[in-house]
């Protein structure tokens, strides 16, 4: 069981900003999940907690213990890297084997620690290949397999998924999951650019931003459950990041404001949004202000309601339709995601936007708090 | 047309008398006597092993030293790397006589004249530079992850340069190594300078300093089978290292 804690880190090459003030806890057992653009940092951060990397400022702690001048090896954790890493003249076995008879271990429970990781990792029939006589996913198992051994009380995963095929990619994803119940106590910090990833995996779900995108604000743009990110982003970056397809972002003039809804112009016809105006803390929030509404697109609902839009483009996937809309009274352009199949490019469909699924965000790009009923956590098993 | 001079010198190592001044290719009457006469008359046999102790030390010597150069120079970072990197290079450019008079007063201050210590250190001055730059690259094309996940491991330096990339440089290793050898068991000008006595001579010297009866006379035909002699251990290690020289040996340290 192990805790970790990042406070207030940052991190610059030259004088490039690559992190800004992180302060991040893992809790012990915790299945953690860095996620964000490509240059946000996330690989930066967990090179940071395996000591791979020295912070600019502020500190690494491991189970209350600060760590900064411990050497990788000494901070009881283990990585996996994207290319595996393996070294390649040695069998699977060695592979695992390496740094345990590196470290003075009896030659039996070294033995004993391989077989344990192989039968988990099912290798047991490869333990004596090289890294070139297997498959990528085999290679990303063996790469476990010597995280495994070495028993840390904190697995580090940098994109181990990023190298495999499609399929292979799920299998493994669903095997990483089964791992941490099986190991249960060890925390797992994991770093991905796959927003599936880390919906299906993370406990937490720590989102990035690039420091050149947030404009002096930290680079953590939110943490919490995958559902809450989903459910209650607490900025417009964070709504535009999770979910696929991308949310709507239609600018809009708020004309009313209450605790229960706000109601805002689009081109001038009035959009209602179940939020709380009232415990915004913006102090221009009100009749009058420039805010931004946001809708899933798999929230819009199609065929019904009293505005009308042109279907402009259309594309099938099969088990559903991605539509996009001009509406007649406006230019702005948004996407819907339906399971109706019957409509044609040019037709023109009614919608309307639930107001039970509206955000709204200020200018800063904060979000109002939604007034809403989410599940908040995930049942765990 | 290349191979020409050397097929002439074999057959020249064959014949004897006046023969040797007839310019046919094929020797008759065929002997041996220039063979039994090298060994026979001076210690051949001695110089053959001095130049092979001398070449495999410098080998030896010089593939410990750029291993762990090419390891800070390929993999660390500090200041003033390029400048040390082109230094190196620019130490291969200067001629050997250049050197050669600063080298005897090191090679005197060390005690060393006449002593095969002496080659061992001349010779690395040819043969460094080259071994460093090509390890260097090697160095560099070996994925990062590949130090990082040993760094995780707890492995130390010594453990990463000599347990892991050792066995993946292997290649490059045997290859440099190779004309390390050639370079350091052709080399004449050094091996001249600083060795005196007759048993402290390497081949090459030892061939130039072959006489004849009297001083008018030069043994052609000893020479020549003394160059031929010098030759065979080159060829026999060329061919035995050239099957080792097996690349793709990384295959499968990272992604594939």
């Amino acid at each position: 069981m192990s805790r970790v804690q990042l406070n207030d880190v940052s991190k610059r090459y030259g004088d490039v900003d690559v992190l800004r003030h992180v302060s991040l806890i893992v809790e012990p057992g915790e299945f953690c999940v860095f996620i964000g653009p490509s240059g946000c940092g996330k690989s930066t951060l967990l090179r940071l907690i395996a000591g791979l990397d020295d912070p600019s400022a502020g500190g690494v702690e491991i189970d209350g213990r600060p760590v900064d001048h411990l050497q990788p090896a000494e901070r009881n954790v283990a990585m996996v890297f994207q290319s595996y890493a393996l070294y390649p003249h040695m069998s699977a076995f060695e592979n695992m084997a390496f740094g345990l008879r590196h470290h003075g271990l009896a030659g039996r429970e070294i033995d004993r620690r391989v077989a344990e990781a192989a039968k988990i990792l099912r290798l047991e029939e490869l333990l004596q290949r090289k890294p070139r006589e297997l498959s990528g996913g085999q290679r990303q198992r063996v790469a476990i397999g010597r995280a495994i051994v070495r028993q840390p009380k904190v697995f580090l995963f940098d994109e181990p998924l990023s190298n495999l095929d499609a399929s292979l990619r799920a299998a493994t994803r669903l095997e990483i999951a089964k791992l941490h119940r099986g190991l249960g106590s060890a925390s797992m910090v994991y770093v991905t650019h796959d927003q599936v990833e880390a919906m299906t995996l993370a406990d937490k779900i720590v989102l990035l931003r690039p420091v050149a995108e947030g404009k002096g604000l930290p680079s953590i743009a939110q943490i919490g459950h995958p559902l809450a990110l989903y459910h209650r982003p607490a900025n417009r970056y964070v709504a535009g990041f999770i979910g696929s397809p991308a949310m709507n972002f239609l600018p809009g003039i708020v004309s009313d404001v209450t605790g229960g809804c706000t109601t805002a112009l689009v081109n001038g016809t009035p959009v209602a949004a179940r939020v709380n105006g009232l415990a915004t803390t913006a102090d221009r929030f009100g009749a009058g202000a420039a805010v931004t509404l946001g809708i899933r697109p798999e929230h819009v609902a199609l065929g019904q309601g009293n505005q009308t839009a042109v279907l402009s483009h259309l594309e099938h996937l099969g088990e559903y339709t991605h539509a996009y809309l001009t509406p007649r009274n406006g230019t702005e352009t948004f996407m819907a995601k339906t399971a109706a199949t019957g409509w044609r490019m040019g037709d023109v469909v009614p919608f309307t936007f639930p107001p039970e699924h509206v955000h709204v965000f200020l200018a800063d790009g904060s979000a109002v708090p939604r007034i809403i009923d989410v599940p908040a956590q995930r049942v765990i098993a | 047309m290349s191979l020409f001079p050397f097929v002439y010198a074999v057959s020249t190592s064959f014949k004897q008398g006046s023969a040797l001044f007839r310019p046919g290719l094929w020797p008759e009457p065929a002997t041996l006597d220039n063979y039994r006469s090298l060994f026979r008359d001076q210690p051949f046999a001695h110089n053959l092993l001095n130049s092979f102790v001398v070449a495999a030390g410098t080998v030896l010597l010089s593939l410990c030293l750029s291993l762990l150069a090419a390891w800070s120079l390929g993999r660390v970072e500090f200041r003033g790397r390029g400048l040390l990197l082109g230094t190196i290079l620019a130490a291969s450019m200067f001629p050997q006589v250049a050197v050669l008079s600063g080298m005897y007063e090191l090679v005197s201050f060390l005690g060393l004249y006449d002593h095969l210590g002496a080659l061992w250190m001349s010779h690395l001055i040819i043969t460094l530079p080259f071994t460093v730059w090509v390890l260097v690259t090697f160095m560099r094309q070996l994925p990062k992850e590949l130090e990082e996940a040993a760094l995780m491991d707890g492995l130390g330096v010594f453990t990463v340069i000599f347990r892991i990339f050792l066995p993946l440089l292997w290649p490059a290793l045997v290859a440099t190594g190779l004309l390390a050898f050639i370079a350091s068991w052709n080399e004449f000008l050094f091996a001249l300078t600083f060795t005196l006595s007759t048993d402290r001579r390497t081949v090459p010297v030892a061939i130039t300093l072959i006489s004849g009866s009297s001083g008018f006379e030069l043994p052609w035909g000893t020479i020549m089978a003394a160059s031929v002699i010098v030759t065979v251990p080159l060829i026999f290690l060329v061919v035995c290292f050239q099957r080792r020289i097996v690349s793709g040996l990384t295959a499968g340290a990272v992604k594939g």
